[in-house]
């Protein structure tokens, strides 16, 4: 088992009182690929930065068990978290404008991300780059690798991304709304990519949304989760037979092109789904 | 009655106007009441303006009155902190020169403070031509170094008080209006600014309404963290003979005329520098504590 | 109130961005305006509103070519809804107080009991109106910048993608109060959005948009059935299609 997570709760301490944002979430993930959808706020993208110890300090977690293939994450160190993260897991965020530092070339930056984890001399890591950018389906990946941040586009910043954390051969891949940044015909591209390579490679990929019906096109399973539970696991092809009244109603309330509505229906919340 | 407006300011379903702003500021007061910094700061400012203000009631001896039988005599009883070289008690001196010196420091802040903002937010606002002409003129005032321009304004006028006070106004309002042009420059597109240019109200009106009141908290922060230079820059016109003028008991003059003593008799100088040092802290720990507390994205 | 769009060309610099858009909207429909990042779409829109004075060609409301600078009366007919709900409402000020704008502004009588009335229309308690955009949430917000819109009783509205920063169940409860405010007060719609369903959802016709020209105009109808002529407009269907039902 890849991860592990029975029970999770995370909270902030705040002047006003303690704030519990998550709420006993227990999820499992081997290798295979697992959609973590909610609405902001469920706390989808908390349960993911706690995985890999990303939260600030002053965040009260507690857990029965949160494990990343057999490592107790809770008692972990941070020396112990740097081989984790960004090695044996990487994590993929919104807007790659904000990973990618602008002042150096991509290709540099993408070999040193190979030679952080592989060394060798820096002419090999940047012939390592190159093949990393060919494998996400750049093009031109020596034109690429040439150039800075700022002078490709945002699903090509996405690709770069991508290709980075590939460099160290992770097993598990997070991707917080990889793709929630661009546009709808980039997205698709990505999100294939994201899949094919995951697939190829037998990673586990943990893809965190908030739209339901795309994620379940590239996901084998889909946890749903609301004000931090998780209201309903399915396989992704289950999801038109979803039985949770929150699943169904965040299937209703989007508009379609296909099937029109005259008036959207209301999703209303039952404080009973809760307890 | 207490428990009544802390209920009242603090409801999260205000019904008026006034409930709602008075709410605000309650919650502000209550975050910089954490800060404990921030009210040591406040606390030596209150008691500094106090002092200022009550000084004829504080003091013991005529600030002017001089016995020259008596000259540098060391603290005692009589002479708190001892008298200077006219024999002229320096506590008394030090409650009115506080008059003097804050006087003059808060003249400049309600000089330079609404100039700096007003410039500052008209430039970034209409950005273009008016912007460059603005920001040149800024400029130019921002080339001197402040004490050398303060000390030709004075000596081109008279050395005084209100000289001293126009000079250093002069040389104080380009920061500010740097400083607001700046923050004017990151609102100016923002869809807030575009909904009120969709109201049909005038440039003026968005830039007074909407625009300068998002400087102010910057603008209250950069002027309490200045407060301390001006302090000095007042104290050395002071101390170089172009401020107030003998027998004004200004600090930054008192140690100037202390000068001459200052090994033999160090308490002279030593009384009113350390009057300035601790009002010049204050206004730092205030500073600090202001931008903690009215920074939006604290709240 | 009729809208009509003849050959606008929009620059930002040396850089054309819009490169000659045509379109009409009659009075009381919706034009919806779809398009990808850097197609133009809400580039279009700004300068219809008046925000953007670097245009030519024609924009007229009711048949009255639109001055380069709008005046203030302009702005009682024709007012617009911005995307993010966090950036368009001033962080300082209450609700109250960005609503009453911009009736103090033409001298409008009964502030009060206007903004008692425009905060209905948009279902939201008059108990909002006291406090500070940062205490509601984002679907409140975006009922907050309709409302201020609302309040110039505007014939005209621009909607620049009003719900693609809001949760699918925000969305649609906002989507649901643009339909009824549109059948309630007559209004004109013309709203740009990047997703299909949403602008089929409530515009009856649609423009497609890429790189600065408007390649393809069609009814929603036909957008449904499929027939459509330009590969992006195809391309952008069979996107949605594909994408908006699970798989």
């Amino acid at each position: 088992m890849l991860v592990d997570i029975q029970n999770l709760k995370i909270g902030f301490k705040s002047r006003t009182g303690f704030h519990q944002a998550v709420k006993g979430v227990s999820l499992k993930l081997g290798t295979e690929k697992l959609g973590i959808v909610g609405e902001s706020g469920s706390g989808k993208s908390l349960t993911a930065r706690a995985l890999m110890k990303l939260l600030p300090t002053q965040t009260v977690i507690e857990a029965d068990k949160l494990e990343f293939d057999g490592i107790d994450i809770r008692s972990a160190s941070e020396k112990q978290m740097r081989t984790i993260r960004g090695k044996r897991a990487g994590f993929i965020l919104q807007d790659p404008k904000y990973s990618l530092n602008p002042v150096k070339t991509i290709g540099s930056q993408v070999a040193e991300a190979w030679r952080t984890h592989k060394g060798g001399s820096k002419r090999a890591a940047l012939e390592a780059a190159i093949n990393l950018l060919e494998q996400v389906k750049i093009r031109d990946p020596r034109k690429v690798a040439a150039s800075y941040p700022h002078e490709v586009s945002g699903g090509m910043g996405q690709r770069v991304m991508i290709a980075m954390m590939l460099a160290p051969d992770p097993e598990l891949l997070i991707a917080d709304e990889p793709t929630s940044a661009l546009d709808a015909t980039v997205q698709a591209e990505i999100l294939r990519l994201i899949e094919e390579l995951v697939s190829e490679r037998g990673m586990g990929l943990l893809l965190i949304s908030h739209d339901l019906p795309l994620v379940s096109h590239f996901c084998d399973r889909v946890a749903v989760m609301y004000a931090g539970h998780v209201m309903e696991e399915l396989k992704a092809s289950d999801l038109l037979s979803a039985q949770h009244p929150y699943t169904r109603g965040l299937l209703n309330c989007m508009p379609s092109l296909m099937h029109p509505k005259e008036r959207l229906p209301v999703l209303t919340r039952d404080p009973e789904w809760l307890k | 009655m207490n428990a009544t407006f802390r209920n009242w300011a603090l409801d999260e379903n205000p019904s008026s106007r006034r409930q709602a702003a008075w709410g605000n500021w309650y919650r502000i007061w209550l975050n910089f009441r954490g800060n404990s910094l921030g009210m040591i700061g406040l606390t030596i400012i209150a008691i500094f303006i106090g002092i200022a203000i009550f000084a004829p009631l504080l003091a013991t001896h005529d600030p002017a009155a001089q016995d020259l039988a008596n000259r540098l005599a060391a603290p005692s009883a009589l002479h708190w902190f001892g008298t200077d070289e006219l024999g002229r008690d320096i506590y008394s001196r030090l409650l009115y020169g506080g008059r003097v010196t804050l006087g003059m420091v808060i003249a400049v802040v309600v000089l330079v403070a609404p100039i700096g903002l007003a410039i500052g937010c008209i430039a970034g606002y209409f950005g273009g031509i008016v912007d460059t002409i603005l920001m040149r003129i800024t400029d130019i005032f921002l080339a001197f170094p402040r004490l050398v321009l303060a000390l030709a304004f004075v000596a081109a006028l008279k050395p005084g008080v209100e000289s001293a006070v126009l000079a250093i106004a002069l040389t104080a309002w380009p920061p500010y209006a740097r400083m607001a042009r700046a923050e004017t420059l990151t609102v100016r597109g923002s869809d807030f600014i575009a909904a009120y240019r969709l109201t049909g109200g005038s440039s003026w009106r968005i830039i007074f309404r909407h625009i300068m009141p998002l400087c102010v908290p910057t603008l209250i922060v950069r002027v309490t963290l200045d407060m301390s230079s001006i302090i000095i820059t007042a104290a050395s016109l002071g101390f170089l003979g172009m401020g107030a003028q003998p027998p004004s008991p200004e600090w930054g003059a008192m140690i100037a005329t202390a000068k001459r003593f200052i090994f033999e008799q160090w308490w002279v100088a030593a009384i009113p520098g350390i009057a300035i040092f601790f009002v010049s802290l204050a206004f730092n720990f205030l500073g600090d504590a202001l931008r903690d507390v009215l920074d939006p994205k604290g709240n | 109130m009729t809208i009509e769009i003849d050959n606008l060309r929009i620059s930002f610099g040396d850089k054309q961005v819009v490169k000659g858009v045509s379109f009409n909207v009659a009075r009381g429909a919706s034009f919806g305006i779809v398009g990808e990042s850097g197609s133009g779409k809400s580039t279009v829109l700004r300068a219809m509103a008046g925000l953007n004075n670097d245009w030519s060609g024609r924009i007229a409301f009711s048949g009255e070519d639109a001055p380069l600078f709008r005046p203030p009366a302009f702005f009682r007919k024709v007012q617009m809804v911005f995307q993010d709900p966090y950036g368009s409402l001033h962080p300082r000020q209450t609700i109250d107080r960005i609503l009453s704008e911009l009736p103090l502004v033409h001298g409008m009588d009964n502030i009060d009991d206007r903004i008692a009335k425009v905060l209905s229309a948009v279902a939201l308690p008059q108990t909002a109106r006291f406090r500070y955009p940062h205490q509601l949430s984002g679907g409140q917000r975006q009922r907050v910048a309709i409302a201020r819109a609302l309040i110039a009783e505007p014939e005209v509205l621009l909607l620049d993608e009003p719900t693609s920063a809001l949760d699918v169940s925000v969305q649609a409860e906002i989507l649901n109060l643009l339909a009824d405010l549109r059948a309630e007060r007559n209004l004109t719609y013309v709203m740009v959005s990047h997703n299909l369903s949403v602008i089929t959802h409530l515009c009856t016709e649609v423009g497609v948009m890429i790189d600065g020209h408007m390649v393809e105009q069609v009814t929603a109808e036909d957008l449904r059935l499929g027939n459509v002529n330009h590969a992006h407009t195809r391309e952008l269907r069979s996107l949605s299609v594909e994408l908006e039902e699970p798989a």
